[in-house]
């Protein structure tokens, strides 16, 4: 249905009728909200109706290398979208971008704007805060890298960022992210004991548990079942459909099966570029280019 | 998906502009730490050419180098450096022939015969050498050595730079092997089988593959060894004597740069006198060999870091 | 031209040879080593009693202690410790997690690595143009707590370097993920996580600064002190007091150096038993960072 290598017949009136409300976070005191910086020209729209990101234009650059170029896809809200592609080709570098990891290391270049639905914040504007945005996108890394603190502390620490201090409202939200992460019934008596006692399929629920436990609006997921093996890829691609109507998904993976198995949206990322955005029935199945087609059927990995 | 406590998607003004405080705050706060250290070099380079600057202006940089003979405190001075660098450069030779060949020679038997368990002990050991007190090094020269060297050449006086220098030369070896061992160890082992492959031994290997591709480490162990035996101060104080003499002979009591600035302060130093400035030129002496000797040193073991 | 077997005769043997040389030369270093400790508690041991402990030197050297040189020495590692601390943390914190990659930093790292090489001596001559006479601080515990402050910088700030080097990137990865500053990330997790490894460099360097004579006489530390440094303690609010930071003092090196430049054979032995005294305390200190080190490791293994 959207094939955006013709993203040309894409622009057409928004259908959003609701006005995007008061932005709480780029805002600078006294300056006029309509002009703020981040904040897209209203014009540009797929033809997904509930859209959570969006990217227009998007490029990363490292140094004086383009890793990532001409990218313009829709990710739909409350839905899985996978990114897939060989090895190399920018699928955890964009990943990265929307929550603004590349701000911590020094050299890197975005261009474009990502923007974020539905207050239209450009995630990567220069003056947008990169903290204000890690904490309405949530990530799972490939490895999971829990602290080295007890369970408890591990979901507990996103929370006392946010200035939750009562132990009444802790534990609540602790268990209820443990919950929502399938890992309460394993934690429940031994709360304080070392994260690291963990295997490592529970360790990486514990990562989950820890980034759900701040109601993010998106979780970015890099990888997040290449290290494990295949009973806990499983819990975990299980515990990823649960969390789908309760936030947006971007998940980065090798496995294309896997993406058969849980995404609802697919992205071929292939040297930098995005050569096929679709619905990954209609990938798998019908892929409209030909490189897809030599991917997903093995020609070159 | 959260209980009965919604959260904000982030946090609302007052806290997060406390956040966003706290963050430059600390920045700025550990920033200036970091300047801390650059405050010190700076109060170093001051204090040394400002307070040295009047002795030079009436001593003159000439007879400073040439004259021989240094007697700041007497009524009729003398500020010739030679005396004193006589002092340093003997006690160091001696030191350095003692540590050199010694250090080397045991970072190749760590890093190339000796068994790791072995390694693992004896590594730890050598470096506590490097951990005593000079001044108890001081007192082992004083007391110990040249006793027993006075055994050895009849009519050592009790004060020479040769008990001095050596047990210099033995608090030295840790620095100089211990360098050296780490600089010979990261050598690739792909090196050291080229060798061995073409029927060579250890020592064999040793001396011609593995010293070689080391030499920026060890020639920078060398380096540090050598400031180190230039700033010494309190062997040669113990052990040497206090009494500036111009001499290579290493039977003979000498005093060194360092010693002088301790005999000095030790007395009574009226401020801004022709003695109190003394000690500063003599420090800005010790100062720039020293920083030579250290970023000579530093450039070495850049240059050994960016070939491994 | 050698034979085959005549070649690889020769170099067996040459390989003992030098086995031997090397094992003699390390163990003649170790062996001479520990002589010269016999030989020091030999002379030393026999005279620390609790008299030695707690006497004020004295122009008789039985009667002679070590008291006022403890004091002393504890009161200057104290002001040592309070200022290199928080210093050499933030200094090493800043370089590690904040500092751009720029001249300024460049300068600065290389700075350091000079200072640690600056003889401490120098270190004394410094504090006396600066903290002695500009500042009027005169030859006091304050000024020589500062002065090695100065000298064991470099050990805390590479230290701590050292330690929050040893954090993978991915906790430091994990912390910004979940919506955390710079700060937060340093305050609740680079920092609890390296403190061992700081706590380690830290006692090293205090280890070394208890045992440094000459900058301490350059700063006019006195050779004998007959009387009590006064105490922190007061009988009036607001009970502390810090008169102590403005006396003048002695350390162990400095009485151990006094006395051993003495011609009396007495003294010596009270030199030796300074010696042992001193050694004591380095050695134990060396122990204990090395027992942190390791209890450190065990505890978080990344």
């Amino acid at each position: 249905m959207v094939n955006l290598a013709a993203h040309a017949s894409l622009h057409h009136a928004p259908a959003r009728a609701i006005p995007p409300p008061p932005l709480a976070v780029s805002v600078v005191p006294g300056r006029d909200p309509a002009a703020v910086p981040g904040r897209a020209p209203r014009g540009a729209a797929p033809a997904i109706t509930d859209v959570k990101l969006e990217l227009r234009d998007f490029g990363f650059a490292y140094g004086s290398h383009r890793v990532l170029k001409n990218l313009n896809v829709a990710f739909e809200n409350r839905k899985v979208t996978a990114l897939i592609g060989p090895s190399g080709c920018g699928k955890t570098t964009l990943l990265r971008s929307f929550n603004r990891m590349h701000d911590l290391y020094p050299g890197n270049r975005y261009e474009g704007s990502i923007l974020l639905q539905p207050d239209g914040i450009d995630v990567v504007a220069p003056g947008v805060s990169p903290t204000e945005m890690r904490m309405r996108l949530a990530m799972v890394f490939q490895k999971p890298n829990p602290f080295p603190k007890s369970i408890f502390e591990n979901v507990a620490f996103g929370l006392r960022l946010r200035g939750v201090r009562r132990h009444g409202i802790l534990r609540d939200k602790v268990e209820q992210a443990l919950r929502d992460a399938a890992l309460w019934d394993e934690t429940k008596d031994r709360l304080h004991a070392p994260a690291y006692s963990l295997s490592g399929g529970q360790q990486q629920r514990l990562c989950i548990a820890r980034a759900l436990a701040v109601d993010p609006e998106v979780v970015l997921f890099d990888e997040p079942t290449s290290a494990l093996d295949p009973t806990a890829t499983l819990r975990i691609e299980e515990l990823i459909e649960s969390l789908k109507d309760k936030v947006t998904i971007v998940i980065v993976t090798h496995n294309m099966q896997q993406a058969q198995r849980i995404a609802d949206w697919t992205g071929f990322l292939y040297l930098g570029e995005m050569v096929e955005f679709d619905r990954t029935e209609k990938m798998f199945t019908n892929p409209a280019s030909e490189l897809t087609e030599q991917y997903i059927t093995g020609r070159f990995g | 998906m959260s209980g009965s406590v919604a959260l904000p998607a982030s946090v609302p003004g007052a806290a997060r502009r406390r956040r966003v405080f706290a963050d430059r705050f600390w920045r700025a706060v550990l920033g200036l730490a970091a300047l801390s250290s650059v405050a010190v070099t700076a109060g170093i380079v001051a204090v040394l050419a400002l307070e040295s600057a009047p002795f030079f202006a009436h001593v003159g940089l000439g007879r400073f180098l040439t004259d021989t003979v240094w007697t700041p405190m007497f009524a009729e001075p003398r500020f010739g450096i030679l005396p004193l660098l006589a002092g340093t450069l003997v006690t160091t030779a001696i030191a350095l022939s003692v540590a050199l060949p010694a250090g080397t020679v045991i970072a190749i038997w760590l890093s190339e015969y000796a068994p790791p368990r072995l390694r693992e002990v004896l590594k730890p050991a050598l470096e506590l050498l490097g951990a005593v007190p000079t001044v108890v090094y001081g007192y082992f020269a004083l007391l110990v050595v040249t006793p027993a060297l006075q055994r050895l050449i009849p009519g050592l006086p009790t004060f020479n730079m040769l008990s001095a220098g050596l047990v210099m030369g033995l608090m030295i070896v840790p620095y100089v092997s211990s360098l050296s061992e780490d600089a010979m160890r990261a050598v690739p082992a792909l090196l050291r089988e080229g060798a061995y492959a073409l029927g060579g031994n250890k020592l064999l290997t040793a001396l011609t593959v593995v010293y070689p591709a080391a030499l920026s480490g060890i020639g920078a162990s060398y380096v540090l060894g050598i400031a180190r035996a230039v700033g010494e101060t309190m062997i040669v104080a113990v052990a040497a004597g206090l009494q500036p003499n111009l001499t290579v002979d290493p039977t003979e009591p000498a005093a060194t740069i360092t010693a002088f600035i301790v005999q000095v302060s030790l007395g009574d130093l009226p401020h801004g006198s022709i003695g109190y400035q003394s000690i500063f030129a003599a420090g800005a002496v010790l100062f720039a060999i020293t920083l030579l000797c250290n970023l000579a040193g530093h450039r070495l073991r850049r240059r050994f870091r960016e070939a491994c | 031209m050698r034979s085959l077997q005549q070649t690889i005769a020769l170099r067996r043997r040459q390989d003992r040879v030098f086995h031997v040389l090397g094992a003699l030369c390390t163990a003649a270093g170790v062996l001479v080593f520990g002589a010269l400790l016999a030989d020091l508690l030999w002379h030393g041991f026999a005279r620390i009693d609790w008299a030695f402990v707690t006497s004020y030197p004295s122009r008789i050297a039985e009667r002679a202690g070590i008291l006022a040189a403890l004091q002393g020495s504890l009161a200057v590692m104290v002001v040592t410790a309070a200022v290199a601390v928080p210093l050499g943390v933030a200094a090493g914190v800043y370089l590690e997690e904040y500092a751009p990659k720029n001249r300024l930093t460049a300068i600065i790292e290389i700075n350091i690595a000079n200072l640690a090489g600056v003889p401490s001596v120098i270190y004394g001559l410094m504090a006396l143009g600066v903290l002695v006479y500009v500042f009027g601080l005169g030859p006091t515990v304050l000024t020589a707590g500062l002065t090695l402050a100065a000298l064991i910088l470099p050990v805390v700030i590479v230290a701590t370097r050292e330690a929050l080097r040893a954090i993978p990137r991915s906790i430091r990865e994990a912390s910004h993920a979940l919506g955390a500053t710079q700060w937060e990330t340093v305050r609740w997790h680079l920092l609890p996580y390296s403190l061992g490894g700081i706590a380690t460099g830290v006692i090293l360097g205090l280890s070394r600064a208890i045992g440094e004579t000459a900058p301490l006489v350059t700063i006019g530390a006195l050779a004998y002190v007959a009387f009590p440094l006064p105490g922190p303690i007061r009988a009036e609010p607001p009970f502390l007091s810090f008169a102590w930071l403005d006396a003048r003092f002695t350390v162990l090196p400095i009485q151990m150096f006094n006395w051993v430049s003495r011609p009396d054979q007495a003294f010596h032995a009270n030199a030796a038993a300074t010696g042992v005294v001193l050694l004591g305390l380095t050695l134990g200190m060396n122990a204990v960072a090395i027992l942190v080190r390791s209890r450190m490791r065990k505890r978080i293994q990344w």
